[in-house]
């Protein structure tokens, strides 16, 4: 019993290490979301980030200017994104996927010229790295029983990039409720109309909405190459993007319960690898494909109306145009 | 009084002028939406702007708030000269807009919705506070009272509209401009929203009233000028004016504005209705045993205040729902809940149906005109008597009608979202006219188009009950139903409260048939 507990317990360690780029990048969907551009290009700015992170650390040796690089990366996507659908009011889902697809192409050439190692970037070494930080009182928390492993395992130990993303959250959260910022962009993802006739830029507001989703994103990737990876691998954000937005969607449009389904898709992941073989009474085996698609299937289903109803910002995917 | 552009205020106290437009002109392409406009607004009053559809009001009003810019001319508010190049301009100038459509967020509260734009900090905590006070404030005042923490979304319209008024004047405006403001309210609301405007006037806040209902203007205003295709073609002291001169100068013609009929000559019954009954689908009766008979060549009128039963009522003739209980029987079919007939079958045995809605149930926007002139006959050989569709014969067909009904531009390319209301609801008409129905049902033929094209559909209307007819006619104008119909039920609460001849009808009798109050026949 003890060892399944102590089991569970890595498991939702790992889950939170899975979910860290998942919450990330769902709170840059939230921002761009609800100003009323629709982010398929989650997917893409993750991977532009991750590139350009491993790509400038293993160059400056230094994992901060890494991030920087991959936030300007990312941000860099976002504007292109912004300026085909808002500027020009194109197709936001074709520019969504025309971004995710250059991001795809792009980092692999790059990345050929640069390091010859077929599209990877070289390995990163201590430092050149963010590391797991140990919190404050970890020792001293050792002498108390069951909190004290906790503590350790579950709390303390992960990447500053890890506790940046489970900050994001009620940061956005405040952002979207609390400020004037947070208002004028809810009220542009509805009805874009009353933010232009109280005198807002509603062009502006997007584009902002967007540089927050690019910062976002670009944190996440960076996570992805240079703190929980140690190279960039072609292909490696492998859909996270897209399962970001299902949370968002699955947390309809809400940073907690974005959050949440982050922790629950980030949990299938985790779990996994540990299930493999594990027979569970009267189901049995469950194969691990199905695990894997747990969140796509959950979005599908929630989209289909079978569990709740999505409210999905009134004006998304419309380019305003007065 | 002659139709001379010259402006009432003319010679009095210059000091006195809260806004002035000098030759304005605004081109969309091809198209002059407004041209050498001239307009003086003295301080402290009512200013009502009438003219048809499409004669340029709003995009006038779009560029005095900063949502267009003018190609030429210049403009004067307290006397000063101008640039408005954005609504955060107009704003500063002290010009507040209520918009034909609301600028409202509908999820969110009222309090957010006042104060965005000016939120008062970048946090939000000290903001509401100030919009509180602003709210209680406009509350005392004005009477404007309204709950703060309501959701827009569970306000009715004319709540709706008292916080996009108190969203225009929030920030102190002293020139409040409402776009066609009573298009969608009850008399109740229309009554509430005037006597807001009285106090606001008292107050010296300037109205600008745009409307293309004369008695509106009659009703509230102090000066109204008069716009006829992207002109100024008059300006008018309403006490010197009448709304058959106002009408004249909008349409550049005289216009009846009684309907001119003979008398009818019902034939046999085409129509009679049987105790239908309908539940909405959260449970309560929306149409309670209702029973009447409509014969050939009789415009049956039904009035009420909207959503007592109209809208169930017609949407069940017409073959959209069933009913829950009772029958129909029309040209000598019998539709029940055992034997329903759709849309289709309706239309083939000969019922027309000229919807409430067109925008919803009469055309398709995003279509081009051909394509809606032939909804609902696409199988019809003017569509193509194969297996494609025949775009010449489609094209001449709409064509045709649009010659014969009068629509304008006459483009059967154009999108139906082009055209204005009035057009719009012609080419509804002109397709449901077409096949020649004996039995039509007709919901608010005339919301939304303006007084030249109502006269023309009342012809139209006209012509048909004269053809030997049965028109079934829902309007929430009590005026239309007791001009046009030969005899008028009154519905209220899902129910028949009775059923009156037209001749013998006055507003006062129906409007207590309508509370519920009195039954006609008691009367």
């Amino acid at each position: 019993m003890i060892d399944f507990l102590y089991q569970l317990l890595l498991t939702f360690d790992a889950t939170l290490r899975v979910a860290t780029p998942l919450i990330l990048c769902a709170m840059a969907g939230i921002f761009s979301e609800r100003s009323g551009v629709v982010d398929i290009s989650l997917e893409g700015k993750l991977l532009m980030g991750a590139f350009s992170a491993a790509a400038v650390t293993s160059v400056t040796g230094s994992p901060w200017i890494g991030l920087l690089a991959a936030i300007g990366a990312s941000v860099f996507m976002s504007m292109l994104h912004g300026f085909a659908c808002i500027t020009h009011k194109g197709d936001q889902v074709v520019s969504g996927l025309a971004i995710n697809i250059l991001a795809s192409g792009l980092t692999v050439v790059i990345g050929i010229a640069l390091f010859h190692q077929g599209g990877q970037t070289p390995s990163l070494f201590g430092d050149q790295r963010f590391r797991k930080l140990e919190l404050w009182f970890t020792d001293t928390f050792d002498a108390i029983p069951l909190f004290g492993t906790i503590y350790r395992e579950l709390i303390s130990g992960h990447s500053i990039l890890t506790y940046a993303a489970l900050l994001a959250v009620p940061l956005a959260s405040l952002v979207l409720y609390r400020t004037r910022f947070g208002l004028r962009l809810r009220a542009v993802g509805e009805v874009p109309e009353a933010v232009d006739s109280a005198g807002i830029s509603v062009s502006w507001l997007r584009y902002r909405a967007l540089i927050v989703g690019g910062v976002l994103c670009g944190i996440a990737g960076a996570y992805l190459s240079i703190s929980h990876g140690a190279n960039f691998v072609r292909e490696m954000s492998a859909g996270k993007g897209y399962i970001a937005l299902a949370a968002v969607i699955f947390g309809n449009w809400r940073p907690v319960r974005a959050l949440l389904a982050c922790l629950l898709f980030g949990f299938l992941d985790a779990a996994t690898p540990r299930l493999q073989g594990f027979e569970f009474p009267l189901i049995g085996e469950i194969p691990s494909q199905l695990m894997l698609a747990a969140p796509y299937i959950i979005t599908v289903l929630l989209l289909a109306g079978f569990i709740g109803k999505p409210s999905p910002p009134a004006a998304i995917g419309q380019p305003y145009d007065k | 009084m002659s139709a001379a552009t010259q402006n009432p205020t003319s010679g009095q106290n210059a000091a006195r002028i809260a806004l002035e437009l000098k030759d304005v002109s605004k081109s969309f392409g091809l198209v002059r939406a407004n041209r050498d406009i001239n307009l003086k607004i003295e301080k402290g009053t009512i200013h009502g702007i009438i003219g048809e559809n499409g004669a340029g009001k709003s995009t006038l009003m779009n560029i005095l708030y900063g949502l267009h810019r003018a190609d030429a001319g210049q403009m004067y508010v307290n006397e000063a000269e101008v640039s408005i190049r954005s609504s955060a301009d107009a704003i500063s100038q002290g010009i507040g807009m209520v918009h034909q459509h609301f600028m409202l967020v509908n999820m969110f509260s009222v309090l957010e919705n006042v104060m965005l734009g000016s939120e008062g900090g970048s946090l939000l905590k000290d903001g509401k506070k100030a919009t509180l006070k602003t709210l209680q404030h406009l509350a005392d005042n004005y009477g404007m009272t309204v709950d703060p923490y309501a959701l827009i979304s569970d306000l009715n319209v004319g709540m709706r509209q008292r916080v996009e008024i108190i969203k225009a004047l929030k920030g102190g405006a002293d020139i409040l401009i409402l776009d066609e403001p009573t298009g969608v309210l009850t008399p109740q609301e229309t009554k509430q929203l005037f006597e807001i405007l009285n106090v606001l006037r008292e107050d010296g806040v300037t109205i600008l009233l745009i409307t293309h209902k004369l008695a509106e203007i009659m009703e509230i205003t102090d000066n109204v000028s008069i716009m006829r295709a992207g002109q100024m073609v008059g300006h008018r002291h309403t006490a010197d004016t009448n709304p058959q001169e106002l009408a004249e100068l909008m349409v550049g013609r005289k216009v009846l504005l009684s309907v001119d009929k003979g008398a009818a000559k019902p034939g046999e019954v085409l129509l009679k209705v049987n105790n239908l009954e309908i539940y909405h689908e959260r449970g309560h009766k929306e149409l309670d045993d209702v029973s009447f008979e409509v014969r050939g060549g009789e415009i049956f009128g039904i009035a009420g205040v909207s959503g007592n039963g109209q809208t169930p009522l017609m949407e069940i003739l017409a073959g959209m729902r069933v009913p829950s209980a009772g029958s129909f029987e029309v040209l000598g079919a019998t539709v029940s809940k055992g034997t329903p007939k759709g849309p289709k079958e309706m239309r083939n045995m000969g019922v027309g149906h000229i919807p409430e809605d067109r925008h919803v149930h009469g055309l398709i926007l995003d279509f081009e005109a051909r394509e809606n002139m032939i909804l609902g006959f696409q199988d019809a050989d003017v569509a193509g008597a194969d297996f494609l569709f025949d775009s010449a014969s489609i094209t001449q067909h709409c064509q045709e009608q649009m010659d014969h009904y009068d629509v304008r531009p006459a483009n059967p390319f154009l999108h139906a979202h082009s055209f204005s209301g009035g057009n719009q609801q012609k080419i509804v008409i002109a397709r449901e006219m077409y096949e020649k129905p004996r039995v039509l049902i007709v919901g608010q033929p005339t919301r939304g188009v303006d007084v030249g094209a109502i006269e023309f559909i009342h012809k139209q209307l006209i012509a048909l009950r004269d053809a030997g007819c049965a028109i079934v006619l829902v309007s929430v104008e009590l005026e239309e139903v007791m001009g046009l119909a030969d005899r008028i039920m009154v519905m209220n609460d899902g129910q028949k409260v009775g059923i009156v001849d037209a001749k013998d009808a006055d507003t006062n009798t129906l409007g207590l048939m309508m509370a519920g109050l009195t039954s006609g026949e008691a009367a």
